[in-house]
């Protein structure tokens, strides 16, 4: 393999990973709160995609401000997932919040196969982000380095959001003990609205730009990256926003470079993210990043 | 743990405890017979549509039956339940494909070695793609049956997703992404399914109610107090997770000849997603919640698919919408989720013992009024021992095995004593 086409995989290694690190938090973030698998948000990736689409086609909007109008319905549409179909079961067992989460999963779906239709859209890519360079023997397009850069500002401005402000402050002390942030007057519900409204913000993010570099749109395109990006979360360590980027970025780069270096294995590609998986699971099961939590008895 | 102990009533005369049993087993051979009755007459009367949705009813019992084990028995999260019913299918229908059809669909590469010689009667095709999901889960179940939680239904579900990748990936088994064709329909067919249905059902009942059962719970309700008291952690989780995948791979072997074209797609993880609802919405650890629930379940999928044909309410006109079945049925089954949080049946199992309670009263009561005054006093004893026993149960004619014996469920003056054990 030439350096050329080692640095053109790195760099696809780089956007694929930055792509799941984006899903990977809404995961992560909702897992450290709630103890939640959040099935539903492979979906709300796919709604995040169907947003622009529409925006862009029927109200004709400039690519900028649909992309942030896009970003703000699918967070309310996060939001409202919640309200309906997770709050009513905060105290109930957790095995019924997260069939609540495949049901809202198998609702967005199937409302997405009948309004939408079950035909895959092409999505129009604005020329800016087709457009290539060539730097020395290396071509890129504008895309390869608009999306981890892209990605890189939205984890910064996330990272500023949990860990500098009141808000994110509330959120780390809900996941660590709701029951004690609520006694410290920490409105917990409101917290996991916004949890869940960022979450989804970044999956819309995602979405956008999944669609950006692979252009067809379909109701069910947001199952196998929202499961990967899953992986990615568990693989960081779930609860981890640390974690989930680093998980993020590994899977992709590693993925890629499987691909790259064994293309005979390159029907395995799926199979190989849950091998990682396992392994450590069996290894280190609280992932690369997390904390270990010690059973009491 | 209350009401864990099944069908022990408190009353411990062995000729009442004898008498019960053969009333019991009576009951059971009676409703078996009427049942295969019934099963009879549908089978000749019935459309192939219907008769079609009764066999897919039968195998999601075994598939639910098999999870409920699994997660509802021994509480362990598997979301593994589609690659051993991959296993299942493949195996199953590999050995009971016609050499011809063999010769016909394998066109990437040709059928290897030892699938391209053997064949094999229906039965012993289904056994043998239990036996196979079986070993699968055992080699699986060595190194993850560790993990405990979220991350042991995360591991599982990875390997259901790589045995999918894996049987889309080697042509020579599995004709890779095209899939098998052709494969006999000999499960279309009453007997076949509900006969599986009903061995699983008795085999998953007998485990459960055994010495091995009752490890299990300990198991469910706190692993380490189970550890603690003695009970062999990996030996009985084992136990638990490879019969579950039996069973799993005997449902697929069934789905797969009912289906007759079986491909990797088949197997993802929606499908487990859809088991695992069953199971769920039944109540989790309820063989009766499983059985009821999957048959609800398939049933209602089917009932749901005139509204998307288009239909007309005065002057309210639909048109056709392709897909809105699905789009109601999630509906449904969030509302279900919703509003019944512990499953439609909570851990609660049908028994025979309020049918047994009321022919004993009416014999009592027969007793009372004709016989002398010692033998009244009698009576009086045998019904006050008889008060305490219901009180021990919640609800009429359910048995709980979930740890929820708060109602007392006494009837007719009964005395209002606490359920034991709680």
């Amino acid at each position: 393999m030439t350096w050329v086409v080692f640095l053109q995989n790195v760099a696809n290694g780089l956007s694929l990973g930055s792509l799941y690190a984006l899903v990977a938090i809404g995961y992560t973030m909702v897992y450290g709160i709630l103890r939640l698998i959040n099935f539903a948000h492979g979906d709300i990736f796919m709604l995040g995609a169907y947003a622009l689409f529409y925006l862009v086609l029927v109200f004709t909007l400039p690519w900028w401000l649909s992309f942030i109008i896009a970003i703000v319905i699918t967070a309310i549409m996060g939001v409202l997932v919640e309200r309906a179909a997770y709050r009513p079961l905060r105290n109930a067992p957790r095995i019924s919040a997260l069939i609540s989460a495949i049901g809202v999963s198998f609702f967005l779906e199937n409302v997405g196969l009948v309004v939408f239709g079950g035909r895959p859209k092409p999505f129009a890519v604005p020329q800016f982000f087709t457009q290539d360079y060539s730097i020395g023997a290396v071509r890129i397009m504008n895309l390869t380095w608009v999306i981890p850069v892209l990605s890189m500002a939205l984890l910064l401005g996330l990272m500023y959001l949990v860990y500098r402000t009141k808000a994110g402050l509330a959120m780390r002390a809900i996941s660590h003990d709701m029951e004690t942030s609520r006694l410290m007057a920490i409105d917990v519900n409101r917290t996991i609205s916004l949890t869940f409204a960022v979450g989804s913000a970044l999956a819309a993010a995602g979405g956008i730009m999944w669609a950006l570099k692979y252009p067809q749109i379909n109701p069910l395109m947001g199952i196998i990256p929202g499961l990967k990006a899953f992986i990615a979360a568990v693989l960081g360590g779930i609860g981890s926003i640390p974690g989930a980027m680093l998980g993020g970025f590994l899977l992709g780069m590693m993925e890629i470079m499987l691909v790259a270096f064994l293309p005979a294995l390159s029907g395995f590609r799926d199979a190989f993210a849950f091998l990682v998986l396992i392994v450590i699971l069996l290894v280190k099961p609280s992932g690369l990043m997390g904390q270990e939590v010690k059973e009491k008895v | 743990m209350a009401g864990a102990i099944e069908h022990v009533f408190l009353y411990r005369d062995p000729s009442v405890v004898a008498r019960r049993a053969r009333l019991r087993l009576a009951c059971n051979l009676v409703s078996l017979a009427l049942a295969a009755v019934v099963v009879h007459w549908l089978q000749h009367n019935l459309g192939d549509y219907p008769l079609r949705i009764l066999n897919l009813a039968a195998i999601n019992v075994i598939l639910a039956v098999s999870l409920n084990l699994i997660y509802g028995f021994t509480g362990m999260f598997s979301l593994g339940h589609a690659g051993f019913m991959a296993v299942g299918a493949y195996v199953a229908a590999l050995l009971t494909l016609p050499q011809a059809t063999k010769d016909v669909i394998f066109l990437m590469a040709p059928l290897a070695w030892p699938f391209n010689v053997l064949s094999a009667p229906p039965i012993v095709a289904v056994v043998a793609g239990g036996i196979v999901a079986g070993l699968a889960a055992f080699l699986i179940g060595l190194p993850v049956l560790r993990l405990r939680g979220d991350y042991l239904g995360i591991a599982t579900l990875g390997f259901a997703e790589i045995i999918r990748v894996v049987a889309n990936n080697i042509p020579s088994i599995t004709n890779g992404a095209l899939g098998l064709k052709g494969i006999p329909n000999f499960a279309n067919n009453l007997w076949w399914t509900w006969g599986w249905a009903a061995f699983t059902v008795w085999f998953i009942a007998r485990l459960v109610g055994s010495v091995h059962g009752k490890a299990l719970l300990a198991i469910r309700e706190d692993e380490v107090a189970a550890e603690i008291m003695g009970v062999r952690l990996t030996y009985h989780k084992m136990i638990s997770f490879v019969t579950g995948a039996v069973f799993a791979g005997i449902g697929g072997a069934l789905l797969g000849s009912l289906i007759t074209t079986i491909d990797p797609k088949t197997f993802g993880f929606m499908l487990t997603f859809n088991i695992l609802i069953i199971v769920v919405a039944g109540g989790l650890g309820s063989i009766t919640g499983s059985v009821i629930t999957a048959l609800l379940y398939t049933v209602l999928l089917e009932a749901l698919r005139p509204i998307e044909a288009g239909w007309r309410l005065g002057p309210l006109a639909v048109p056709e919408i392709p897909g809105l079945r699905m789009v109601v049925f999630s509906l449904v089954l969030l509302v279900i989720i919703l509003f019944y949080q512990r499953g439609l049946f909570g851990g609660r199992e049908f028994s025979w013992d309020w049918l047994i309670r009321k022919l004993e009263r009416a014999a009592a009561g027969t007793a009372a009024t004709a016989g002398a005054v010692e033998r009244r006093t009698g009576a009086t004893a045998d019904a006050g021992a008889e008060s305490e026993a219901q009180a021990t149960r919640p609800g009429g004619g359910w048995s709980s095995t979930a740890g929820r014996g708060t109602e007392t469920g006494g009837r007719g003056g009964a005395s209002k004593r606490a359920p034991k054990g709680t």
